[in-house]
């Protein structure tokens, strides 16, 4: 069975590598800046004794407030998981870093949250829709949709 | 002694050639009607049936459909299930599934469709050979279903091909299906050759 890793455990970890990237923290997730995701998604997979080699699932939550992009990783090689969260709060043009050079597995699910929720992936190598066809106005699964 | 003769009126020709018409009649309907394959030899006239040409297509296009491999969402499995051994599909004539559209001329379209998939249904319709008929399988195909205000589900699939039968269910039993096939039967029998 792949243990969870406590978030706020693995928290400090993190703001030791790179400081005021942490949002917030729980249990179960760690919240940190979408400026810093790529910094944080890159020590999380280099350092040897986490080791997340694996992105299992990439996908988006609509809070009206606020946008949130989950990731689930998970290291193989320890099998053991984690949560990571980030925000962001501009609705016309969330833009998210892209961590398609980390993880291959996030190409079609960061182009599938395009397609859905129209969050923009920064430095994705071919971001457009993945289920909908071209032309298709508006992004479907955001709650102000209709 | 000379028995005196019963005077007669002289002999009318309207009467004389109306007596000689029921002679004949009368004459005509006494002889056995004529074999009309009597020209045949033994061997045969007892091979030989005489019916319209209609008649023999549409028997012959009913008794074998070949229904197009194609399934879209779970009404695919009850197309899937009439067709293996409980159900038994090839007793309606519907032995093979086709894979390719060409050898096919009955399309059931089993399971919702999507915008981003009617393209591709509608090309394989479009492939597919004259006569050719199309079964609408389950809510979702006949009107969208549950899915009819979706963004991305075609309301029906009559709006991009011609559908012959509905065969309404969610999904439908096996056994409406078969009585959607037989439905088709029905439609292929009323067909003629002229209109073609």
């Amino acid at each position: 069975m792949t243990t969870a890793l406590n978030g706020e455990q693995l928290a400090e970890k993190i703001i030791k590598a790179s400081p005021d990237a942490v949002v917030a923290v729980d249990k179960g997730a760690v919240v940190v800046k979408s400026e810093s995701l790529y910094q944080v998604a890159e020590f999380l997979k280099n350092t040897p004794e986490l080791d997340f080699d694996y992105l299992v699932n990439l996908t988006v939550v609509d809070y009206m407030d606020y946008f949130e992009v989950v990731y689930h990783l998970v290291s193989l090689k320890h099998n053991h998981s984690l949560v990571l969260k980030t925000r962001c709060r501009d609705r016309e043009k969330p833009v998210v870093p892209s961590v398609v050079g980390l993880w291959r597995s996030a190409d079609f699910q960061e182009r599938e949250v395009y397609d859905l929720m129209g969050i923009v992936f920064d430095g994705h190598p071919n971001l457009k829709r993945l289920l909908l066809w071209e032309g298709f106005v508006g992004h479907p699964l955001r709650r102000d949709y209709l | 002694m000379a028995i005196e003769k019963y005077p007669m009126e002289p002999l009318n020709e309207v009467d004389v050639a109306e007596g000689l018409r029921i002679d004949s009649l009368m004459a005509a309907s006494r002889q056995s009607i004529p074999d009309p394959d009597s020209w045949l030899d033994e061997e045969i006239s007892r091979n030989v049936l005489v019916t319209t040409v209609d008649y023999v297509l549409d028997w012959a296009r009913s008794r074998s459909i070949f229904p197009l491999m194609f399934g879209l969402a779970c009404c695919a499995f009850e197309m899937i299930g009439t067709a293996a051994s409980r159900f038994d599909i090839s007793r309606f004539g519907m032995d093979i599934f086709r894979w390719s559209p060409r050898q096919a001329d009955l399309m059931i379209v089993a399971g919702t469709l999507t915008w981003k998939m009617a393209p591709a249904v509608k090309l394989v319709y479009e492939q597919m050979p004259e006569p050719k008929w199309v079964i609408a399988m389950g809510q979702c195909s006949i009107s969208g279903g549950p899915f009819k205000e979706s963004y991305s589900v075609v309301p029906g699939v009559n709006r991009i091909i011609p559908v012959d039968v509905y065969v309404p269910g969610c999904p439908p039993r096996p056994e409406s299906l078969l009585y959607g096939i037989t439905k088709i039967h029905q439609k292929i029998v009323k067909e003629s050759i002229k209109k073609a």
